[in-house]
């Protein structure tokens, strides 16, 4: 099968010696956050989701303008979301590659007159304010209920837990419509609030796993031994710890939020008229997909676009806190690194123990300076100051 | 193990009782179920909000009535909807044919799921495994309704145009047939010389089999025949021996070919006699004969090594017995799609079967997957996703594990190293995570219940909601939420029963 790697045992060591290098080279003196932040961006599906994202988020908040609980500033797109405008060529999109040109109502009009262009915009903000609402709240819900669970353990953690299966008996779209009827018409920021506060599950669970094998660590023993309070330890040591898997499933929680809502305003129990989301201008507009059929491509395109970012730029995350799972570098790489150097030596340890420096071995152990770091394989040094972790003057 | 088995029952009665309380607590907030009287003005509005209040117990506070709702509940009696029907009438219809939908669309998934991440676990970092990888996201960020519109206009009306005059254009057979040459190509790999040979073959065997679909009308009355039966049967039996034993165990050959011949033999008295005058019971009789009787013949022929010879031949058993009753089916398609309810428009976009079309057994059935097609692919595109996901993810951890190492060693043959070792580990986690998302797929099942016009559970609890009528809603919830509890349970006894590291009690 893979005939270039297995011919000669000589250009296989080498080669398995380059991957060696590779890695360590990319993570020689580096903090965490480099290394995390470097693998993100080299991601490259999760950054190109990242900028299309971020065009999207500007483009929704700056072309219609913002429209908060009274505040209203214009944007630079002429027409309002709300405006009845008359129908330029019966309300078919101006806009066209060939010729290039946007036009007066680039994605159409409905049959009422009004810009699509602004409705979609006005749909996408909304859509993205539940979202990001409902990301934040469930988040924060659920770190706290998932740490303390994992923290405390025994009737804490039981407590807590049964809650959790509680809410998580009751599926997410059946308690949003329950709730989206009686709040989706308070607009979007209380939709996402109520969706976050029972989103928060899977979170939860997570989180508790994860504080669960953190609690048992060294560097935690050595906090609790020189007096930290438990909500220092929860916060300043462990949580730290625990950010991948929270960063990772907030982002995924984030991607189904959008899809909730859209579901929630297409049965009609989200977002309620006059106001729009992307769900509900679907909704309105799908008998007339056969005369019409801008009026749902568009909101669809915008929903798929935002929730596919947000899944991408969830993988690309879950890649840089876990490379567990990443991608070998290419043959081509390879080779390419081991013809530069003849065949690489692997870096092991060249760094001096003394220094400042980070050990990540598959993002297991994080040496950060301050702990005791017991998957650090090096042989004991008396006088190195890893080794006595209680000394106070360290 | 038992002892665990009774303290998690009795943790999941507690946590139903506590999740149904602020189910019906949250429901009875949701709205007034008199709203649509006291905004009425008939004339006797006065007595009917009586009749209603007395109905639903609307004149206790929530919380007692739940009392009354759930004391009602165990003697088995959901209550009554504001219009006064039994809400168990209406659950026992919405029950079986949301189970219908939810039934196939997992089966479908967790079928494909595992087909497709095992392939793009073995083939990783190729073609196929970028586009399945590609694919699986997208699935993920579609919302349900907006491809159920998409399915309806394009799964249903437009295939309905083109099943009037089944032809397939030749600019669609050159592309198709070259979207499976590079899809066979980048499945089955190998050197660029051994890529382009499959590459050509497939494309051009595609395009063989669609020219002669377009050429001889096949969709129009589809049907095997006995040839490709034959072909059809003989393949099956290699192809099932090679994956699951080797070709080497000349035994599972020789048993599996047995089945097959069996099968082909059956073929003409099954079609003629057997299959006519059909119920469901006799089928589903039919079905487990047909696994029964070849896994004998696997029990007879295997005489060492019996088990993995008769698993082999119960598949090929099933799958050419399924082979005849599609053909079955097939040869009703003609009468079903010409018939006058139909009126040559097959593939429906609403509801679970078509009003008084009657007709046996067949005709029935092809009505059923018509119906039930364009909701089970529109459910099952997201649990697919991560199933392939989760199949995927799950076989590489396993292949990089020790032992896979150690079974290769040893010298075993790819075929041992995957089948017996690396995926029955893989299946593991797997399993869970289907029996989690069960319970999922039923509450999530609203969305499209709605856009398709079925009338199951989702549709109970929207249009309970709409109407503020809490009975329906709450009897919804009752059976999503048990069965989502239930299958809680049963993922963790089937994880700790598969995984034997997993210590309860």
């Amino acid at each position: 099968m893979n005939t270039t790697t297995t011919q000669e045992p000589d250009a296989a060591e080498s080669a398995a010696v380059a991957e060696i290098s590779i890695e360590q080279k990319e993570t020689e003196g580096l903090s965490q956050g480099q290394i995390v932040r470097r693998r993100f961006f080299r991601h490259r599906g999760a950054l190109i989701a990242m900028i299309v994202l971020v065009f999207i988020v500007v483009l929704a908040f700056t072309s219609v303008g913002v429209d908060l609980w009274g505040l209203r500033i214009h944007g630079w797109w002429p027409y309002s979301w709300d405006q009845i405008l008359p129908k330029v060529n019966n309300g078919v999109p101006t806009m066209s590659l060939v010729p290039p040109q946007f036009g007066q109502h680039p994605f159409g009009q409905d049959e009422v007159g009004r810009d699509i262009f602004a409705v979609v915009m006005r749909g996408a903000q909304q859509s993205l304010m539940v979202m990001v609402i409902a990301g934040v709240v469930a988040t924060i819900i659920g770190v706290v209920i998932g740490a303390i669970a994992g923290y405390y353990r025994k009737a804490t953690d039981s407590v807590l837990m049964r809650f959790t299966d509680i809410i998580i008996t009751i599926p997410l779209i059946v308690i949003g419509a329950v709730l989206g009827r009686t709040f989706g018409s308070l607009g979007a920021s209380v939709l996402g609030i109520v969706i976050g506060i029972f989103a928060w599950t899977t979170m939860a669970r997570l989180v508790r796993g994860e504080f669960l094998t953190l609690r048992e660590r060294e560097f935690v023993d050595a906090a609790r031994v020189s007096g930290a309070r438990d909500r220092r330890i929860i916060f300043r040591h462990i949580l730290p710890n625990a950010v991948g898997v929270i960063v990772v499933n907030a982002t995924l929680l984030m991607a189904g939020a959008i899809l909730l809502e859209s579901a929630l305003s297409y049965l009609g129990f989200g977002v309620q008229a006059p106001d729009t989301s992307l769900g509900k201008i679907v909704s309105d507009n799908q008998a007339a997909f056969s005369t019409r059929p801008w009026l749902f491509w568009w909101p669809g395109i915008f929903i798929i676009a935002i929730a596919l970012c947000v899944n991408f730029i969830g993988d690309g995350l879950r890649d840089a806190f876990d490379p567990r799972q990443k991608k070998m570098p290419s043959e081509r790489a390879m080779r390419r690194a081991a013809r530069a150097g003849g065949p690489v030596v692997p870096i092991l340890d060249a760094v001096d123990p003394k220094g400042p420096q980070t050990v990540t071995v598959a993002m297991e152990s994080v040496y950060t300076g301050d702990v005791v770091n017991y998957h650090d394989q090096r042989p004991e040094e008396p006088g190195d100051v890893q080794n006595d972790p209680l000394n106070p003057e360290r | 193990m038992a002892s665990f088995i009774i303290r998690r029952l009795i943790a999941s009665v507690f946590v139903l009782l506590a999740a149904t309380f602020l189910m019906y607590i949250l429901v009875s907030l949701s709205g007034d179920p008199l709203g649509d009287l006291r905004a009425s003005n008939s004339p006797n509005k006065d007595e009917l909000m009586a009749a209603r209040t007395k109905l639903l117990n609307l004149d206790v506070p929530p919380p007692l009535r739940y009392f009354l709702w759930l004391g009602a509940l165990f003697r088995g009696d959901f209550g009554f909807s504001v219009q006064n029907q039994p809400v168990n009438i209406l659950l026992g219809n919405a029950i079986t044919s949301t189970l219908t939908l939810v039934t196939t669309a997992v089966v479908v998934a967790i079928f494909l799921g595992l087909i497709v991440g095992i392939v793009s676990a073995l083939r990783q970092y190729s073609g196929f495994d970028y586009s399945v990888t590609l694919l699986a996201f997208l699935f993920f960020s579609l919302p349900i309704f907006w491809v159920a519109v998409l399915l309806k206009q394009y799964g249903a009306i437009r295939v309905n145009d083109w099943l009037g005059d089944p032809t397939i254009s030749i600019p669609v057979i050159i592309g198709v047939s070259l979207v499976a040459g590079v899809l066979w190509m980048s499945v089955i790999g190998g050197n660029w010389k051994r890529r382009w040979i499959v590459f050509g073959v497939s494309a051009v065997a595609t395009a063989a089999v669609l020219t002669y679909f377009s050429v001889t009308e096949w969709f129009a009355d589809p049907s095997i025949g006995i040839v490709v039966y034959s072909a059809l049967a003989l393949g099956i039996a290699f192809g099932i021996t090679a994956i699951s034993t080797g070709l080497r165990n000349r035994k599972a050959v020789y048993a599996s070919l047995i089945v097959a011949v069996l099968g082909i033999a059956l073929y003409f008295p099954m079609l003629n006699y057997i299959l006519n005058g059909m119920t469901l019971w006799f089928f589903l009789l039919l079905a487990v004969l047909a696994v029964v009787v070849s896994g004998a013949v696997g029990w007879f022929m295997g005489a060492p090594d019996r088990g993995p010879v008769m698993r082999t031949t119960a598949i090929v058993g099933f799958l050419c017995a399924a082979f005849i009753a599609l053909e079955k089916y097939m040869s009703y398609w003609q009468a079903y799609a010409n018939s006058s309810r139909v009126r040559g428009r097959p593939i429906a976009t609403v509801g679970a079967s078509t009003p008084g079309l009657g007709g046996n057994f067949w005709v029935q059935g092809i009505d059923l997957y018509t119906h039930l097609l364009l909701p089970t692919i529109a459910i099952l595109l997201v649990s697919f996703a991560s199933y392939a996901r989760y199949s995927r993810a799950s076989l590489l951890e396993v292949m990089n594990q020790d032992y896979i190492r150690t079974a290769r060693a040893k010298g075993l043959t790819q075929r041992t190293v995957i089948v017996r070792h690396a995926f029955r580990n893989a299946l593991i986690p797997i399993t869970t995570i289907i029996a989690f998302d069960v319970g999922a797929i039923i509450g999530g099942a609203v969305v499209t219940e709605t856009v398709f016009g079925w009338s199951g559970m989702g549709r109970l609890f929207i249009d309970g909601l709409r109407m503020v009528d809490p009975n329906p809603v709450m009897a919804f919830f009752v059976v999503t939420g048990t069965l989502a509890v239930l299958f809680n349970l049963i993922a963790d006894l089937v994880y700790a029963g598969l995984d034997p590291r997993i210590k309860v009690g």
